[in-house]
C-alpha cells in the first residue's frame, strides 16, 4: 500500500476497502434514502393536508406509511451513522482503517441493490408492503400482498449488512486503538458506537428470526403467528419488539455520541462527567432489552408483566436524563460560539428532551391506554428520531465536512438550513401531540373535520422541513465544488480529538503509524 | 445574531405559555367527539377515565416544571456564556455529588409517579362483577357487537361506517360526524359496569373509545377483557386503533349510553330482530323463496332507478343486462360495492345477506334473464369477506 | 501486526457466534419459551391440555359463573354455538357442557377450535378433562355434532374471581389437516 492513491473511476467505488471511501458512500446513500423516505412522507402529508381522499387511495397510503418508516429507519438513519462510524472511528482512535476492510465493502454494497428491491415492490402486483414498518402478523403474513416475500428478503439483507458492519466496528475499537488510548480515553462518539454495535449484533438476528418465522408461516405452513395452528399473533409482537426497542436505542446512541463531541468543542470545555456518560450509555443499552412490551400495553398482557415493563421503562429516564444534564453542564460556564453544528446539537438536546417527556408520559401504562396508536405516539417518536437522530446527523455533517473535504461550508446557508428545519420540524410535529390527545389514530389516510386545522399545519411544516433539506444538499455540494479552503487543519479551535490532528482534507491513508496518545 | 435568537425564543415562549394555560383550565367540556383545536384529552365520562386524565396531567406538569428548569439552565448558558461575554471557559468536568443528586432526584420523582399509575392500572384490570357482557369483534372493516344473554339468544349486529363515499371523495360536503358515525351504534345502559370481550375475525384491530377510556387490541383467536362504567348518558365516538388493512381509518365506533329503561326497550326490539334474522342466515332457501323475497327487496331498493319491470330509467335496465346475465361475481361486485362515480350505491352495507342473496337471485332469474343460478346468504357473506 | 490480525479474527469469531446464537434464540427458543411461560404461569388465556382428574372435595361455599362464547374465524362458515351459554359451578365440581357445530357446506371439512379464557390469571385454574378442542373435528357435508367439554374449576381459584369466560374460535383447517395426513401417509 502506501504511496499510490485511490483507483480511478467507477472501479474505485466498487472495490474500495478504504474506510473514508466507504464512509462517504454510506453517507451519500443515506442522504438519497433520506430524500426518498422524505418523498413518501410528503405524499402522506399531502394526503393529510385536508380531510377527504384527494391524492392517493387508502391501499397506497398504507404502502407509503410503511415504506416511509422502513426507508427512514433502515435506509437513512442507520446507514448514515454507520457512514460516520466508518469515517471517524479509525481517525478518532488512531487506527489506519477498519479491522475488516473487505467485509466493510460488502456491508455497504449490499444496501443499494437491497433498497432498489424494496422500492421496486411498490410496482409489483398487489403493491408494496402495506402493513406498517412494524409489520404485525397476521396482516403481514396471511393477509400480505405477494411482495412480502421480497420485503422479507430485503430485511434479511439489511440485517446482514448491519451485523457485518457492527462486527467490524467492535473488532476495530477493541483491537486497533492507538497505544495509550485506553477505553476510558476514547471519544464518546466511539464509546456510543461500541455499545450500539453490541446492540446491533444482539438484536438484528432477532429481527431476522422474526421475518424467517413470517416466511415460514406464509410459505411453509407453520403457525408461529396463526391461532388456527396453535400459534399466536402476539408472539410476533414480542419477538419484533425485543428487536424493536433496542433498535430505537441503536438509532439514538450514536446521535448522543455526536452531540458529546460537538458540544464540548463549541463550548471550549471538556465533556462534563465523561465516566458517568459511559456508564449511563451502558445502562441505557442494558435496560433497552427489558422494556420491549411497553409497545404492547393494550394487547392484553397480564398485570404483573404490564407493571414490570412500566417500571423498567420509567427507569430508562434516569440515565437518559443524566446525559442531558451532562451536556448542559458542559455548556455551563463554557465559552460558547453558535456555528451551525452547535445550533443543531443544542436543538437536538432541547427537542430530544421534549420527545423524552412525551416518552415518559407514554411509559405510564394506564395513560398509554389513551395514547397508544394515536398521533401522540407519532409525535413522540418523530421528536426523538428526527430532532434526536437527524438533527445530530446534520450537526455531524457540518462539523466534519471540513475535515472530509478541506473546505468550509457556507455558514449563512447552514444557519438558514438550521432555522428553517427547526421551524418546519416543530410546525410539523408539535400539533400532532394535540390531535393524538384529541383522539386521532395513526396510520389513517383521512380524518374527522375537527382534526383538520392541526393536520393542515403539520403538512405545511412538513413541506417547509422537506424543502430545507434541499438547501442542505445544495450547501454540501457547493462546498465540495466551490468551498473556501479551511483556515487550519484543526478547523474548530475548541476541538480536541485525534481526527483534528490530521490534515483537512484527511489524506486517503491516515495513521499508518499509530499516534502517541497521552 | 444573539439578539435575533433572543427575540425569537421570546416569541416562541408566548404561544407556549398560552397553550399551557389553556390545557390546565380543562377548558374542554366532556364531549363524545373531538373538538376543533382540541389540545388535550378529556376525563371522559368514567371514573377510571378521570383518574387517567389526572395521571396524565400530573406527569405532564412534572415534565413542564423539569423542562423549564433544565432548558432554563441551557438557554441561560447559551446567552451568559457565549464567547463574547465569557472568554475563558471553566475547566471543571466532574462533580460526583451533583451527579448523584441528579440521578436520585429523578428516580424519586419516578417513584412518586409510579404509585398512582400502579393503582389505576390495577383498577383497569379489574373486570370482575360486571352487569353486562358485550363481545366486540373486529372485522375488516367494521365492528360486530354481541350482547351475551345468559337466558337466551345473544343479540348481535354489525356496526358499519355510515359516512357516504361521496363525502370521502369530496363530491359532497362533509357532515360534522364525518368518519365517526355508524349505522348501528353500541347501546349501553348508564351507571352499569359493562365488560367487553374483545376479539377479531381476521387481523389485529383495536377498539378505542376515548370518552370511555377503553382501548383494547382485538387479536384473532384470542379474547381480551376490558370494562367501563359510564356515568353520563350521551353519544361517544371512537376509532379502530390498530392498522388492519385498507379501511383501517374507516371503521369507527359509536357508543350510545342511555338510561336503563331506554336500554331495555332497545334490547327487546333487537332481540325480536335477531331471532328473525338468525333463522334466515344459514338457511338454504329454495329458488321460489329467494325470488319471492328478492322481488320485495327489488321493489323497495332497486325499482326506483332500474324500473319495476327491470326496464331501466335513471339506471340501466336489468332485463337482458350484461351484468345480470354475466358471471355472478361481477354482478355481486356491482350490487355489493356499487359503482363509484355513478349513482349506483354500495348495497353491501345496507342490505343484509339474506336480502342481498334474494335480490341478486331475483335479478338473474326475473325479467326474462332466466340464468337458473341462485345465491344463498352464505355466498354473499363469503363474497364480502373475499374482497 | 500478526497479533493484531489474530485478535481481530478472535473478536470477529466471537461476535459471529453471538449473532448466530441470537438468531437461534429468536427462532427456536423464543416461541417455545413464550408458550411454556404462558402455560406455566397461566397467562395469555391459553388453557392447557388434558387434565387428569384427581379426587378432591368440592368447595360448596361459593360458585363461579362460567360463560361460553363461540366465534367463527373469517371464512369458516359452520354454525358454531354453545348449547349452554353459562353455568354456575362449585370449584372442584366436575361439569359438562356441549357445543353445537354444523358443517353448512356441501363438502367435507375439518375444523379446529381454539380456546381463549379470561381473566387470564384464571386460566391455570381451569382444567379440561375432555375437550373437543384437543383434536381436529371433521364433519361431512351437512353433518352436525354436539361436542362435549368436561371441566373442573380448581378449588384454589382465587376468591376474587367470580366470572370466567371461555371463548372458542373455530377455524377451517381442512387444508392443513389434509397436508398433515399426506405427510403421515408418505412416512
Amino acid at each position: 500500500m502506501g504511496a499510490h492513491g485511490p483507483a480511478k473511476g467507477l472501479t474505485r467505488w466498487l472495490t474500495t476497502t478504504n474506510h473514508k471511501d466507504i464512509g462517504s458512500m454510506y453517507l451519500w446513500f443515506s442522504f438519497a434514502m433520506f430524500l426518498l423516505g422524505g418523498s413518501f412522507a410528503m405524499i402522506i402529508r399531502a394526503e393529510l393536508f385536508q380531510p377527504g381522499l384527494q391524492i392517493v387511495q387508502p391501499e397506497f397510503f398504507n404502502q407509503m406509511t410503511t415504506m416511509h418508516g422502513l426507508v427512514m429507519v433502515f435506509g437513512a438513519i442507520m446507514p448514515a451513522f454507520v457512514g460516520l462510524a466508518n469515517w471517524m472511528i479509525p481517525l478518532m482512535i488512531g487506527a489506519p482503517d477498519m479491522a475488516l476492510p473487505r467485509m466493510n465493502n460488502w456491508s455497504f454494497w449490499i444496501l443499494p441493490p437491497t433498497f432498489l428491491l424494496l422500492a421496486s415492490t411498490l410496482f409489483m402486483e398487489g403493491g408494496g408492503p402495506n402493513f406498517g414498518w412494524t409489520f404485525y402478523a397476521p396482516l403481514s403474513t396471511t393477509y400480505a400482498p405477494p411482495s412480502v416475500t421480497f420485503f422479507i428478503f430485503a430485511v434479511h439483507a439489511m440485517g446482514i449488512s448491519s451485523i457485518m458492519g457492527s462486527i467490524n466496528i467492535i473488532a476495530t475499537i477493541v483491537n486497533m486503538r492507538a497505544p495509550g488510548m485506553t477505553y476510558m480515553k476514547m471519544p464518546m462518539f466511539v464509546w456510543t458506537w461500541l455499545i450500539t454495535a453490541f446492540l446491533l449484533v444482539a438484536v438484528m438476528p432477532v429481527l431476522a428470526g422474526a421475518v424467517t418465522m413470517m416466511l415460514m408461516d406464509i410459505h411453509f405452513g407453520t403457525s408461529f403467528f396463526n391461532a388456527a395452528g396453535g400459534g399466536d399473533p402476539v408472539l410476533f409482537q414480542h419477538v419484533f419488539w425485543f428487536f424493536g426497542h433496542p433498535e430505537v436505542y441503536i438509532i439514538i446512541l450514536p446521535a448522543f455520541g455526536v452531540v458529546s463531541e460537538v458540544i464540548p468543542t463549541f463550548s471550549r470545555k471538556p465533556l462534563f462527567g465523561y465516566d458517568s456518560m459511559v456508564y449511563a450509555t451502558a445502562s441505557i443499552a442494558f435496560l433497552s432489552f427489558i422494556v420491549w412490551a411497553h409497545h404492547m400495553y393494550t394487547v392484553g398482557l397480564p398485570i404483573a408483566g404490564e407493571l414490570f415493563f412500566m417500571y423498567a421503562t420509567m427507569l430508562i429516564a434516569v440515565p437518559t436524563a443524566a446525559k442531558v444534564f451532562n451536556w448542559i453542564t458542559t455548556m455551563f460556564k463554557g465559552s460558547i460560539t453558535l456555528e451551525t453544528p452547535m445550533l443543531f446539537a443544542i436543538a437536538k438536546v432541547f427537542l430530544f428532551t421534549v420527545g423524552g417527556f412525551s416518552g415518559l408520559m407514554l411509559a405510564i401504562a394506564p395513560a398509554d391506554f389513551q395514547y397508544h396508536d394515536s398521533y401522540f405516539v407519532v409525535a413522540h417518536f418523530h421528536y426523538t428520531m428526527v430532532a434526536g437522530a437527524i438533527f445530530a446527523l446534520s450537526s455531524a455533517v457540518y462539523y466534519w465536512l471540513p475535515k472530509w473535504t478541506g473546505k468550509m461550508y457556507n455558514e449563512t446557508m447552514g444557519k438558514a438550513h438550521f432555522w428553517i428545519s427547526f421551524l418546519g420540524f416543530n410546525l410539523t410535529f408539535f400539533p400532532q401531540h394535540f390531535v393524538g390527545l384529541a383522539g386521532m389514530p395513526r396510520r389513517i389516510p383521512d380524518y374527522n373535520l375537527m382534526f383538520a386545522d392541526f393536520n393542515m399545519m403539520s403538512s405545511i411544516g412538513a413541506f417547509i422541513y422537506g424543502t430545507s433539506q434541499l438547501l442542505f444538499l445544495f450547501n454540501i455540494v457547493r462546498t465540495i465544488t466551490h468551498g473556501k479552503p479551511v483556515n487550519s487543519d484543526k478547523v474548530w479551535d475548541g476541538a480536541t480529538t485525534l481526527e483534528w490532528t490530521v490534515p483537512s482534507p484527511a489524506p486517503y491513508h491516515t495513521f499508518s503509524t499509530p499516534p502517541e496518545v497521552k | 445574531m444573539y439578539q435575533q435568537a433572543k427575540r425569537l425564543s421570546k416569541l416562541a415562549l408566548c404561544p407556549v405559555l398560552m397553550l399551557l394555560s389553556l390545557l390546565s383550565t380543562g377548558a374542554w367540556a366532556t364531549e363524545g367527539a373531538p373538538q376543533r383545536w382540541q389540545l388535550n384529552m378529556t376525563p371522559g365520562v368514567t371514573e377510571v377515565g378521570a383518574k387517567i386524565y389526572d395521571l396524565h396531567m400530573f406527569v405532564f406538569w412534572v415534565c413542564v416544571v423539569v423542562g423549564i428548569l433544565v432548558f432554563g439552565v441551557m438557554f441561560y448558558s447559551v446567552f451568559a456564556y457565549r464567547k463574547e461575554r465569557h472568554q475563558e471557559p471553566a475547566t471543571f468536568h466532574e462533580n460526583t455529588r451533583v451527579e448523584i443528586a441528579w440521578t436520585i432526584v429523578p428516580f424519586l420523582l419516578l417513584l412518586v409517579m409510579a404509585v398512582p399509575a400502579t393503582k389505576t392500572l390495577i383498577e383497569i384490570y379489574d373486570t370482575d362483577d360486571a352487569d353486562l357482557d358485550v363481545l366486540v369483534t373486529g372485522y375488516q372493516w367494521k365492528w360486530k357487537y354481541e350482547y351475551i344473554n345468559p337466558n337466551g339468544d345473544n343479540v348481535s349486529f354489525f356496526s358499519n361506517l355510515l359516512t357516504d363515499k361521496a363525502e370521502i371523495a369530496n363530491s359532497e360536503a362533509k357532515g360534522s360526524n364525518y368518519l365517526i358515525e355508524v349505522d348501528e351504534p353500541l347501546v349501553l345502559p348508564v351507571d352499569k359496569k359493562v365488560r367487553f370481550l374483545v376479539t377479531a375475525n381476521d387481523v389485529l384491530h383495536a377498539w378505542w373509545v376515548p370518552a370511555l377510556a377503553v382501548k383494547r387490541d382485538a387479536v384473532p383467536g384470542f379474547i381480551n377483557e376490558a370494562w367501563t362504567k359510564a356515568t353520563e348518558t350521551g353519544v361517544y365516538r371512537g376509532q379502530c386503533a390498530e392498522l388492519c388493512g385498507r379501511d383501517h381509518g374507516f371503521m369507527p365506533i359509536v357508543v350510545n349510553v342511555v338510561e336503563e329503561a331506554e336500554y331495555q326497550e332497545w334490547m327487546a326490539g333487537k332481540q325480536a330482530e335477531a331471532a328473525e334474522l338468525k333463522a334466515l342466515m344459514s338457511k338454504e332457501f329454495t329458488m321460489d323463496e329467494l325470488v319471492a323475497r328478492g322481488k320485495t327487496v327489488y321493489n323497495r331498493s332497486c325499482a326506483a332507478c332500474h324500473g319495476p319491470a327491470g326496464e331501466g330509467g335513471v339506471g340501466p335496465a336489468i332485463a337482458g343486462s350484461a351484468i345480470a346475465t354475466g358471471p355472478t361475481k361481477g354482478h355481486l361486485d356491482v350490487v355489493v360495492n356499487g359503482v363509484p362515480g355513478s349513482a349506483m350505491q354500495a348495497f353491501g352495507g345496507q342490505l343484509n345477506e339474506v336480502d342481498l342473496a334474494a335480490v341478486v337471485t331475483y335479478q338473474r332469474n326475473g325479467f326474462g334473464n332466466n340464468m337458473g343460478d341462485m345465491l344463498q346468504p352464505i355466498d354473499i357473506y363469503k363474497f364480502k369477506k373475499g374482497q | 501486526m500478526a497479533t493484531a490480525n489474530k485478535n481481530v479474527a478472535k473478536t470477529t469469531g466471537k461476535l459471529l457466534v453471538l449473532s448466530v446464537a441470537m438468531f437461534a434464540f429468536a427462532m427456536w427458543v423464543m416461541p417455545p419459551l413464550y408458550n411454556a411461560l404462558c402455560e406455566v404461569l397461566g397467562i395469555n388465556g391459553k388453557t392447557s391440555g388434558r387434565y387428569e382428574v384427581v379426587e378432591s372435595a368440592v368447595d360448596t361455599t361459593r360458585t363461579v359463573k362460567v360463560q361460553f362464547v363461540a366465534q367463527n374465524n373469517e371464512m369458516m362458515p359452520w354454525e358454531f354455538a354453545p348449547n349452554t351459554s353459562q353455568v354456575e359451578v362449585h370449584p372442584g365440581e366436575p361439569a359438562q357442557v356441549t357445543f353445537y357445530a354444523k358443517n353448512t357446506q356441501s363438502r367435507f371439512m375439518v375444523s379446529q377450535s381454539i380456546p381463549s379464557l379470561v381473566p387470564s390469571r384464571a386460566a391455570e385454574y381451569f382444567h379440561k378433562t375432555e375437550c373437543f378442542c384437543f383434536n381436529n373435528q371433521p364433519l361431512e357435508a351437512g353433518a352436525e355434532a354436539d361436542m362435549p367439554l368436561r371441566f373442573i374449576v380448581d378449588r384454589d381459584l382465587p376468591k376474587d374471581i367470580h366470572v370466567i369466560t371461555l371463548s372458542y374460535t373455530i377455524f377451517d383447517v381442512t387444508e392443513m389437516a389434509a397436508k398433515q395426513e399426506s405427510l403421515a401417509a408418505s412416512n
